[in-house]
């Protein structure tokens, strides 16, 4: 049962009174916070897109990718070029979010055919590769992407006649892009393909005796995943209006990762609570930003240890790690 | 490509892929043997790698104020081979004891991710320790050359061959020989039946990590004296590209652990003449994904079976 029908059905009525308080809460937040907060609000917010993306190809159909800011990077370069005085080019921002996110998803197959047929841990080192050649490419690839000078002045997109340009609006604009994202992800979680996921990464083989198409359902999730990171890449591009190769290390997919792990692997309030404990704690701890790093792989240790599941973990995995 | 058909420069080039391609090897092993034991990409083995290079550089250190590294420059840096490889296994020691002890009977990704984690963490323990500057090592001997044909070698690169070839000789008679290595190779085919021929599969699977551990520090060692810089991310590329060679060469599999490095050495010092050298580090991953295409249990063979 999926978050929507639980709402429907499930919630009692104060609860529901609640939920509209919180609801009404996140819609009203950014004007009691202010800009600065509202800010790191949107960096989390980005961060929850690119959870859930990842969140269905580690959470849902156990596929460890390590690259999967290569996607990321696909869609913010994808909306980039086209839309800065790079080339003279202004497409739309509405017109290229689909285009980047069709863009990702290639990317995502197109990595996918090759390197879906090996084992979870040799899987992740390739995508980590993957992840540093796109990098490594975008950086000496100088007459397109401009190397390590980055793309200035990335055109913001237009709702109307008004440009999406302070933090404000920005909010309101990724807020739809998550509710968009754990619409979608949810419904997959629940359908046919998304229970396919779940039999797969218990038991390859078990799934596909029973009529699963192991390699489609694999390259699905794959390419599902990766389209997610088009669309937060679009939006990170128009957003931070310049856009370097550096904004795409490893640590992107590592973050993202570990926010997935913190959260709780397949649960999509997991995800969010995740980006906000690892995105949004370190702003608050200002001074402590020195050990962050350190705190993460201590914590992912830690984790591994004494919560595998995650501080929000799915049902499914709650069974999954009881036997 | 005019130069390519230089000799010196292709010797050179020989050379030079023979010389990293044992660091590679040597840092691979330390990959091979734990996955052939655990079946877990010891995902931290760079640090490890790493932390080997900074002992190695303390010792050098500390030998070069104390004076002795003047009277006795040889000595000077033996012994820093010697730290180097005692930090590395000591640190190998704590994290097979720490971090993955515990998850043995986890799912297959939680060794993993824990691995991740203590990649992480030790990169940043480094980092706050050096400030984040990068360290020069002391240059002791001065470096000299001994002409070969056309071209010249570097005593150093001289050194390192032959440093390395004879740590591996070594370790692979030890595998092969000794009392420990036997229990080493009986972990590695079942550990149940091994715990029932009464070894101590526990201690196995510790001495493993201290050896791979302990080759990697003395690649550290010989890459700190090579290059002269160090820092805190060295692990990192390193560490990815001996996996690399680890898996060209069959992941579990010692002597293709051995193949596998010089291969990546030669392949990465040779294409550096046919491609531009921004491009290298990606000579080793698209090699990777090749062999792992066309010849997923690599070009030796896993010595291990892989399990259904």
């Amino acid at each position: 049962m999926g978050i929507i029908d639980q709402l429907k059905e499930k919630i009692p009525v104060p609860a529901k009174g609640y939920l509209a308080f919180l609801i009404l809460l996140i819609a009203l937040l950014p004007p009691l916070i202010g800009n600065y907060w509202t800010q790191i609000l949107g960096d989390i917010g980005i961060y929850v897109m690119l959870g859930i993306g990842l969140n269905v190809v580690v959470g849902f159909a156990g596929l460890l990718d390590l690259g999967y800011v290569a996607f990321f990077a696909i869609g913010a370069y994808g909306y980039g070029l086209v839309a800065s005085p790079q080339f003279g080019i202004h497409i739309p921002f509405w017109a290229m979010l689909p285009a980047c996110v069709a863009m990702a998803a290639l990317g995502g197959t197109l990595l996918g055919i090759p390197v879906l047929r090996m084992r979870g841990d040799y899987l992740a080192i390739v995508t980590l590769g993957f992840g540093e050649i796109i990098r490594i490419v975008l950086n000496n690839l100088d007459p397109i992407t401009n190397g390590p000078r980055g793309l200035l002045r990335i055109d913001p997109p237009m709702i109307g006649d008004f440009p999406v340009n302070n933090p404000m609006r920005w909010y309101y604009l990724i807020l739809v892009g998550i509710l968009f994202s754990v619409f979608v992800a949810d419904r997959l979680n629940n359908s046919r393909l998304g229970r396919a996921w779940v039999a797969m990464r218990e038991d390859q083989d078990a799934a596909g005796i029973m009529g699963i198409n192991i390699l489609k359902t694999k390259l699905l999730a794959f390419t599902i995943g990766a389209s997610f990171a088009g669309m937060g890449g679009a939006i990170f591009a128009a957003r931070q209006g310049s856009i370097f190769p550096e904004n795409f290390s490893l640590m992107v997919s590592v973050n993202v990762l570990c926010l997935i792990i913190i959260g709780g692997m397949g649960s999509i309030p997991g995800v969010i609570l995740g980006a906000v404990v690892l995105i949004g704690l370190p702003e608050v701890l200002r001074e402590v930003q020195l050990y962050r790093m350190l705190a993460f792989g201590g914590l992912l240790v830690a984790m591994m240890i004494f919560r595998p599941t995650g501080f929000i973990p799915s049902a499914r995995r709650k069974l999954e790690f009881k036997k | 490509m005019s130069h390519f058909f230089s000799l010196d420069i292709l010797i050179d080039q020989v050379v030079n892929g023979l010389t990293i391609g044992g660091i590679y090897a040597l840092i691979a092993l330390g990959y091979t043997l734990v996955y052939g034991i655990l079946f877990m990409i010891n995902f931290a083995h760079g640090e490890i790698y790493m932390f080997g290079s900074f002992g190695g550089f303390a010792a050098l250190t500390y030998f070069v104020n104390s004076g002795f590294a003047g009277r006795h420059p040889a000595l000077s840096i033996a012994a820093a081979f010697i730290v180097g490889m005692i930090v590395s296994s000591i640190l190998g020691a704590i994290l097979e004891r720490i971090a993955y002890r515990p998850l043995r009977d986890a799912p297959r990704l939680s060794p993993l991710i824990s691995a991740i984690g203590a990649s992480i963490f030790l990169q940043n323990v480094m980092m706050l320790v050096i400030k984040a500057r990068m360290q020069i090592y002391p240059d002791i001997i001065e470096e000299r050359f001994i002409d070969i044909g056309p071209t010249s070698v570097s005593y150093f690169q001289i050194f390192i061959i032959l440093a390395s070839l004879l740590l591996m000789v070594g370790l692979y008679f030890f595998i092969q020989r000794t009392k420990t290595g036997k229990a080493m190779r009986a972990v590695a085919e079942s550990k149940e039946a091994a715990a029932l021929m009464g070894i101590d599969v526990d201690r196995i699977i510790m001495v493993t990590f201290i050896i791979g551990s302990a080759l990697a520090g003395a690649a550290g060692v010989m890459v700190g004296i090579y290059y002269t810089q160090i820092n805190h991310m060295m692990g990192f590329i390193p560490g990815i590209k001996a996996f690399t060679a680890a898996v060209v060469g069959g992941i579990g599999n010692v002597v293709g652990a051995m193949f596998g490095g010089y291969f990546l050495g030669l392949a990465e010092a040779l294409g550096v003449l046919v491609m531009p050298s921004e491009y290298k580090d990606v000579i080793a991953f698209s090699l990777l994904v090749l062999v792992l295409i066309f010849k997923p249990r690599g070009i030796f063979g896993e010595v291990v079976s892989d399990r259904v």
